[in-house]
C-alpha cells in the first residue's frame, strides 16, 4: 500500500503541475481580456506536435523551445487577426471563437499527423529510471517535466510581482477597467499576454506529449479538465488555479488507488429487487472506475457550496 | 482524394432523384467504414483490400460473368449517420454491406438490416462483418443476414486459454481491460475460462478503466507491479494499449502480456519503445510471417499495388472469397440466393491454409487462430511500423478447438 | 465582466408587424404544414425522406438550443444530455411496452423524451443557472462530460458503447398504422416538429420570452425591474430541456437504436453550429441551420475526407462577419426589397461572390493537397480536382492554388467593400424617396 501512496502522490503533483502550467496562461488571459480561451488545450497539443515534428529534425531540446515560441507567434496572430475582429460582436462571439477554433485546429492537426498517436520520444538523456523505490523505477523524463513546471512556475511569479508588466497583469488581475483608463497600450499587452499564455500552454505540450501521449484528441481529453480547474479555483485567480491544479491531479490519481465499490461497503444489492438490474452498475462501480469524472462532480459539489469558486474574489 | 469534386453536382441530385436501379451486369458492394477524420486510414485500408480483391475477381470474369463494384460511404463511426449511409447505399442499388470498424455501428446495421427486410417484402440486404466483434452480433441479436467473419471475443479467449493451459509459468493472472462491454465480455470470459482450464491460476486483479480518457497509466502498472501478477491479460486497444505498454515500460514491469489487439495501429511502436521483446503476445486470424505459399504471393501483390500501406487483413480475403464461392455455387448474386450456401461452408483460412467453417447456427465464423509474440525479425521477414521487430507465431489454435456454444435463436425467411 | 449584456443579438422573428390578421398570424404555419405533407411526394427517395426525418429531428433540436444562446444568451455546451436523455428514455419506455403491451401509440412516446428533458432541464438547470456568462458555460461543459461519462458506467441503463436498440412497429399500433415504413416516421416527425416549432414561436411571444430577451440584453435592468434573473434563466432552460428531449424521443424511434455518442460533446458541438449557422437572431435562423448543417453533414463526407475542417473553417468565418447567421444575412436584404434597391445591389454581391468561390477553390485546392501529402500519402500523390488529374508535389498546382487563393481573396475582399457600399447608398437612397 505505501508504494501506491508514494507513487500516487508523486505522479499526482508531477499531473497537477502540468495542469497549473495550462490554467495559468488560461488564468491570465481571462482576467485580462474577459474571455475564457476554450482552445487553450488545442494549442498545448499544436505544442506537443510541433515539438515532436522538431525533435525529428533537430532533437528534443530545440523543440522545447522553438515550439513555444511559434505556438506563441500563431497565438499573437490569432489575438491579433481573429479575436480583435470577434471582440466587437461581444463576449459570447468570442468564446464561440475560440470554440471554432478548438475544431479547426484539431481538424488540421488530423489532417496533418492523422488520428493515431505519433513516437514522440523521450530523449535519450533523460531516458533512464531517475530513483528506484519499492522496486518500482520512476523515469527521469517525469522528474524533469516536474522540476521544469515548478521553474516555471517560479519564473511567472516572479515577473508578476517584479516587472512593469507583471505589474499591468496584477492589477488587471483585479481592476481591468481602471488599466484600460490609465492608458497603457492595452491592445499590445493583450497581444503579449494571448502569446505567452498560450506559449506555455505549449511548453506543457512539448513536456507531456512525451511522457503521456501526443495525439490528436488530447486537446480534447485535457481541454474539459482545465475548465473544471480553473472554475473550480475561482475564474480569474491565479492561487486558486493553482490549488485547484494539485487538487484535481491528486484526486485522479489517488482515485485510482481505490478499488472501493458501495457494495463492498454496503454489501451486495439485493437480487430479487426489480430495480436490481440498473441499481447493480452503480453499486459495483470501483472508486477507480469512476476517477475521470471526479473532477466534474468536484466542479458540480463547488458550484453548489461554494459558487465563486475556491478563491475567487468576483462574480463571472 | 476519394472522390472527384465533379461529384458535387451528383450529390446534389441525390435529393429527389429516385432509387437508381442497379444496372444488370454489376455486383454492387456498399462498404460503409470510416472514411473521413482521423480513423479513416482504418477504413481506407479495409476499401483497398475490397477493390484489390474485386480487381482480381473481375480479371478473372468476375462472378457468374457479372462485374463486382465497391463504392466507399462515410460511416463516421456513429450509428446513427451510418444508418442513413446504409440507406444511401440502398438507394444506389448496393445488396450487399461490408463493415467492420464500430462495434456501436455494427450492431446498428445489423438490426436496420434485419428490420429493413422484414418491412420491405422482396428485399435482400446482406450484412458482410468484418472486424465488429461484439459477441452478441452472433447470440442474443443474432440474424440471418449478418455473417462474421472475425472471430469474436469469446472465441479469440477459447483460443488464448487453451494456448494459457500448456504454459505452467502463468502462475498469478491480472486482468486490466475498458469499461465498456468489449471490456466486460474480455475480463468475465477469462475469468470464466482460465477457472475452468487451470484452477491453480490465482486471478490477482480484475480492473477497468475509462475508455480513452486515461492519459498517464502509470497508477494502474503500480497497482499491477503491487499485486504481483506474472501475467496480464488485456482487451486494451489503440492509445490504452499503448499509453498502458509505455507506463510498464518507464516503470520496468516485467510480465507477459497477452493481448487482443497489440498489433493494431501504434501497438508494435509502443511495445518496441517499451523493449518488450517476446513478452508480448496476440490472438488473431493470421500475422505476416506465417510462410504459406498462396497467402505470400497474394501479400506481395497486394504490396506492390498499394506500397505505402501494406498492412494486411486476412479475414476480408477470407469474406470476400466465400462471397464470391457462394455466388458461384448460387449461380446469383442475389443475397436471398446465396445466403444458404454461405451458411454451413468450409474453406481454407487465408492466412495458413487450414480449415474453416461458418456455422449456421449463428453466422459466425470459425477459423485457425494464431497466438504470435512480437520482437526483432530477421531481415526479408516482415516487420511491423518500420520498427524492426514483427510477429512470429508461438501456436496455432485449429478452428475446432476454438468452438464456443451460442444463445442464437435464428430467425429464417420464409 | 464576462457576461453576455453586450451581445448583439436582437429579438426578431416572422411574421412580424403590429396587429397581425388572422392571415398574417395563421397563413405562414399553415403553408409550412401544406409543405411538410408535400415534400415526401416530391423527394420519394429512401434516402431523402431518411434525410428529411434527420432534418425534422434537428431542426426541434436546434430551436430548443436557441431558446438558450438566442433568446436567453445562455451559452451551453452541454445540450446534447437533454437530447440523449430523452432518446434513451424513450427507448427504455419502448422496450418496456414492446409487444402492444402498453395502451400508448407510437404516436405519444415523444413526449415521454420530453418529459425526461424536462425533468434533468430541472435538475441540472438548478445547477447551471445559479451562473451565467462564461461559468455557466463551463458547468454545462462540465454536466456534459458528467453525463456521457456516467453513461459508459451504468451499462444496464444505457447499453455501454453499442447503446439501446427499439423496434418501434412492436408498440400498440392505431388507425393501421405500423410505422414499419420510413414514410410514416416522416410524417411522425414532421407532425411533432411543427407542434415544436409552433410553441416554440408561441413562448417567444409570450411575456416570458420577452423577459428572456431582456435578461439576455441587460440583466442587471431586469433585477432592478423586479424579476429574479436565476429564475427566468432556470425556465428557460428546463423549457429547453423538453424540447431537446422531444427531438431525442423523435431520434430514438427514427433510428431505432440510441447510444451514448448521441449525448456527447461532439453532439452539443454540432446543435451550437447548427443554431449559429443559420442565426441566433432570428426565430427561423436555427431552423435554415439545421436543415443546411445536417444536409453538408450527410452528403459533404462522401466528397472530402477533411470535410469536418471545412465545417470548422465555416464557423469560424460565421462568427467573425456574419455573426447573425444565414438568416441575419437574408434579413439584411429585407429592407432593400421593402424599398425596391435590391436589384441595383444585387450585381455588386454577384461581383463579390465571383472571387470569393475562386478563393475558395484555392484553399480547398492547399487543404486537399495537404491531406494527400500527409494522411493519404499511403494512396501515392496522383488526385483529381474538378476532373483534373495533377500530383499533390508538383509545383504548378501549389502555384495554382496560391493565386487563386491570394488573387481571389484580394478581389474578393475589395469587391465585398464595394457590394458594402452600394448596400449603404441603397438604403439611403430608399430613405430618400
Amino acid at each position: 500500500m505505501a508504494e501506491i501512496l508514494f507513487f500516487s502522490a508523486v505522479n499526482g503533483i508531477t499531473y497537477g503541475m502540468l495542469l497549473f502550467l495550462m490554467a495559468s496562461g488560461l488564468t491570465v488571459i481571462f482576467s485580462m481580456m474577459g474571455v475564457l480561451n476554450l482552445a487553450h488545450a488545442s494549442f498545448y497539443m499544436l505544442g506537443a506536435f510541433f515539438g515532436f515534428e522538431i525533435s525529428r529534425h533537430l532533437g528534443f531540446w530545440p523543440g522545447l523551445v522553438l515550439a513555444p515560441l511559434i505556438v506563441a507567434v500563431i497565438g499573437m496572430g490569432v489575438e491579433r487577426y481573429g479575436l480583435r475582429t470577434v471582440h466587437k460582436h461581444g463576449h459570447v462571439a468570442e468564446l464561440l471563437f475560440t470554440f471554432g477554433l478548438t475544431f479547426v485546429i484539431q481538424k488540421l492537426v488530423e489532417m496533418v499527423w492523422g488520428k493515431l498517436p505519433v513516437d514522440y520520444l523521450v530523449p535519450p538523456s533523460l531516458d533512464f529510471p531517475a530513483f528506484t523505490i519499492f522496486a518500482t523505477e520512476y523515469p527521469a523524463f517525469k522528474l524533469f517535466g516536474l522540476l521544469a513546471s515548478i521553474a516555471i512556475f517560479l519564473a511567472l511569479m516572479l515577473v508578476i510581482k517584479r516587472t512593469r508588466i507583471g505589474l499591468i497583469v496584477q492589477a488587471a488581475l483585479t481592476h481591468p477597467e481602471m488599466v484600460g483608463m490609465l492608458g497603457h497600450n492595452v491592445d499590445r499587452i493583450f497581444m503579449l499576454v494571448f502569446g505567452v499564455g498560450v506559449g506555455l500552454a505549449a511548453v506543457a505540450g512539448v513536456i507531456a506529449g512525451p511522457a503521456l501521449v501526443t495525439q490528436s484528441n488530447m486537446a480534447g481529453l485535457l481541454g474539459p479538465i482545465l475548465f473544471v480547474v480553473v472554475v473550480v479555483g475561482g475564474l480569474g485567480s491565479l492561487g486558486g488555479a493553482f490549488v485547484a491544479s494539485l487538487l484535481i491531479g491528486l484526486v485522479q490519481t489517488f482515485a485510482v488507488a481505490f478499488n472501493i465499490s458501495l457494495a463492498d461497503v454496503f454489501g451486495p444489492v439485493a437480487a430479487d429487487s426489480g430495480l436490481a438490474l440498473y441499481l447493480d452498475d452503480i453499486w459495483s462501480v470501483t472508486v477507480a472506475q469512476v476517477a475521470p469524472v471526479l473532477p466534474y462532480l468536484l466542479l458540480v459539489l463547488i458550484l453548489i457550496f461554494r459558487p465563486r469558486g475556491l478563491m475567487g474574489n468576483r462574480e463571472s | 482524394m476519394r472522390k472527384l469534386f465533379a461529384t458535387t453536382a451528383v450529390a446534389l441530385t441525390v435529393f429527389g432523384a429516385a432509387a437508381v436501379p442497379a444496372s444488370a451486369d454489376t455486383v454492387k458492394i456498399a462498404f460503409v467504414d470510416p472514411l473521413s477524420g482521423g480513423a479513416a486510414s482504418v477504413g481506407q485500408m479495409g476499401l483497398n483490400h475490397l477493390k484489390f480483391i474485386a480487381d482480381t475477381v473481375n480479371a478473372a470474369g468476375g462472378v457468374n460473368g457479372d462485374m463486382l463494384e465497391v463504392t466507399g460511404y462515410d460511416n463516421q463511426v456513429n450509428a446513427q449517420t451510418s444508418l442513413v449511409q446504409v440507406q444511401k447505399a440502398i438507394d444506389e442499388g448496393a445488396k450487399i454491406i461490408f463493415q467492420g470498424n464500430g462495434s456501436s455501428v455494427g450492431i446498428a446495421i445489423e438490426e436496420f438490416v434485419t428490420k429493413y427486410n422484414s418491412r420491405n417484402p422482396g428485399a435482400h440486404i446482406l450484412y458482410m462483418n468484418y472486424a465488429a466483434v461484439d459477441p452478441a452480433m452472433t447470440n442474443e441479436k443474432c440474424s440471418y443476414w449478418h455473417f462474421a467473419f472475425d472471430a469474436n471475443v469469446t472465441i479469440k479467449m477459447e483460443a488464448m486459454t487453451n494456448f494459457i493451459k500448456d504454459q505452467p509459468e502463468v502462475k498469478k493472472v491480472y486482468l486490466i481491460d475498458q469499461d465498456y462491454s468489449f471490456g466486460h465480455a474480455v475480463a468475465d470470459t477469462a475469468v470464466s475460462m482460465l477457472k475452468e482450464k487451470r484452477p491453480d491460476i490465482e486471478i490477482v486483479g480484475n480492473e477497468f478503466h475509462p475508455l480513452v480518457k486515461i492519459t498517464d497509466f502509470a497508477p494502474y502498472v503500480a497497482k499491477i507491479k503491487a499485486s504481483g501478477a506474472d501475467t496480464v491479460i488485456t482487451g486494451n486497444w489503440g492509445q490504452d494499449f499503448a499509453l498502458l505498454i509505455k507506463a510498464a515500460g518507464q516503470a520496468g514491469l516485467d510480465v507477459k502480456w497477452f493481448t487482443y489487439y497489440a498489433g493494431a495501429a501504434g501497438g508494435p511502436t509502443a511495445i518496441k519503445q517499451a523493449g518488450l521483446d517476446g513478452k508480448v503476445f496476440q490472438v488473431n486470424e493470421g500475422i505476416a510471417n506465417l510462410n504459406y505459399g498462396p497467402a505470400m504471393e497474394t501479400t506481395k501483390a497486394y504490396t506492390e499495388r498499394y506500397k505505402d500501406a501494406p498492412t494486411m487483413f486476412p479475414r476480408v480475403f477470407n469474406a470476400m472469397d466465400m462471397m464470391v464461392k457462394a455466388m458461384e455455387e448460387a449461380k446469383s448474386s442475389d443475397p436471398a440466393d446465396f445466403a444458404p450456401k454461405l451458411e454451413g461452408m468450409t474453406f481454407q483460412s487465408f492466412s495458413n491454409g487450414g480449415e474453416m467453417f461458418m456455422r449456421a447456427d449463428d453466422h459466425q465464423l470459425f477459423q485457425p487462430i494464431i497466438i504470435s509474440a512480437i520482437g526483432p525479425v530477421e531481415s526479408g521477414q516482415v516487420d511491423e511500423e518500420n520498427t524492426g521487430w514483427g510477429w512470429k507465431s508461438v501456436g496455432e489454435i485449429a478452428a475446432k478447438d476454438t468452438i464456443v456454444p451460442t444463445t442464437c435463436d435464428m430467425k429464417r425467411p420464409g | 465582466m464576462s457576461d453576455t449584456s453586450d451581445t448583439v443579438v436582437r429579438p426578431a422573428g416572422f411574421p412580424s408587424g403590429a396587429a397581425p390578421g388572422p392571415l398574417r398570424r395563421y397563413g405562414p404555419w399553415i403553408v409550412l404544414a401544406l409543405l411538410l405533407l408535400v415534400l415526401p411526394r416530391v423527394f420519394s427517395s429512401g434516402l431523402s425522406i431518411s434525410t428529411m426525418c434527420v432534418m425534422g429531428t434537428m431542426i426541434i433540436f436546434a430551436l430548443s438550443y436557441n431558446m438558450l444562446l438566442g433568446q436567453s444568451g445562455l451559452l451551453s455546451f452541454g445540450h446534447a444530455v437533454f437530447f440523449g436523455l430523452g432518446g434513451f428514455l424513450t427507448a427504455q419506455m419502448m422496450n418496456m411496452m414492446a409487444g402492444g403491451e402498453g395502451p400508448l401509440p407510437l404516436m405519444v412516446y415523444p413526449l415521454v423524451g420530453g418529459l425526461a428533458g424536462l425533468v434533468f432541464g430541472v435538475i441540472f438547470g438548478a445547477v447551471a443557472t445559479r451562473r451565467a456568462g462564461t461559468a455557466f458555460a463551463m458547468i454545462t461543459l462540465g454536466i456534459g462530460e458528467l453525463v456521457t461519462s456516467s453513461a459508459l458506467i451504468l451499462r444496464g441503463f444505457f447499453g455501454g458503447e453499442t447503446g439501446i436498440t427499439v423496434d418501434r412497429t412492436e408498440i400498440h399500433q392505431v388507425f393501421g398504422l405500423s410505422f414499419g415504413p420510413q414514410v410514416q416516421v416522416y410524417y411522425l416527425i414532421a407532425g411533432w416538429c411543427l407542434v415544436s416549432v409552433i410553441a416554440m414561436y408561441a413562448i417567444t411571444r409570450t411575456p416570458f420570452g420577452r423577459i428572456c430577451n431582456a435578461v439576455r440584453d441587460n440583466p442587471q435592468r431586469v433585477n432592478f425591474v423586479g424579476y429574479n434573473t436565476t429564475v427566468v434563466r432556470f425556465i428557460a432552460f428546463s423549457l429547453a430541456g423538453l424540447f431537446a428531449g422531444i427531438a431525442g424521443g423523435l431520434a430514438s424511434i427514427n433510428f431505432e437504436i440510441m447510444n451514448s455518442a448521441q449525448m456527447g460533446a461532439a453532439e452539443s458541438g454540432s446543435v451550437i453550429l447548427m443554431a449559429y449557422i443559420g442565426g441566433v437572431g432570428n426565430f427561423a435562423g436555427p431552423i435554415i441551420g439545421a436543415i443546411v448543417v445536417t444536409y453538408l453533414h450527410l452528403m459533404l463526407s462522401d466528397l472530402s475526407d477533411v470535410w469536418e475542417l471545412y465545417f470548422g473553417l465555416l464557423f469560424i468565418s460565421m462568427v467573425m462577419y456574419a455573426p447573425n447567421g444565414i438568416a441575419g444575412v437574408i434579413m439584411m436584404q429585407r429592407p432593400l426589397i421593402r424599398r425596391g434597391q435590391l436589384l441595383r445591389v444585387a450585381p455588386y454581391y454577384v461581383l463579390a461572390l465571383i472571387p470569393g468561390l475562386v478563393a475558395l477553390a484555392g484553399l480547398s485546392m492547399i487543404i486537399e493537397m495537404t491531406h494527400q501529402l500527409s494522411i493519404s500519402a499511403s494512396e501515392g500523390l496522383g488526385m483529381t480536382m474538378m476532373g483534373i488529374a495533377f500530383n499533390a508535389d508538383a509545383l504548378l498546382p501549389w502555384l495554382t492554388a496560391v493565386v487563386l487563393l491570394g488573387g481571389g481573396g484580394w478581389l474578393g475582399v475589395r469587391a465585398a467593400r464595394l457590394a458594402r457600399e452600394a448596400y449603404g447608398a441603397a438604403m439611403v437612397r430608399g430613405r430618400v424617396q
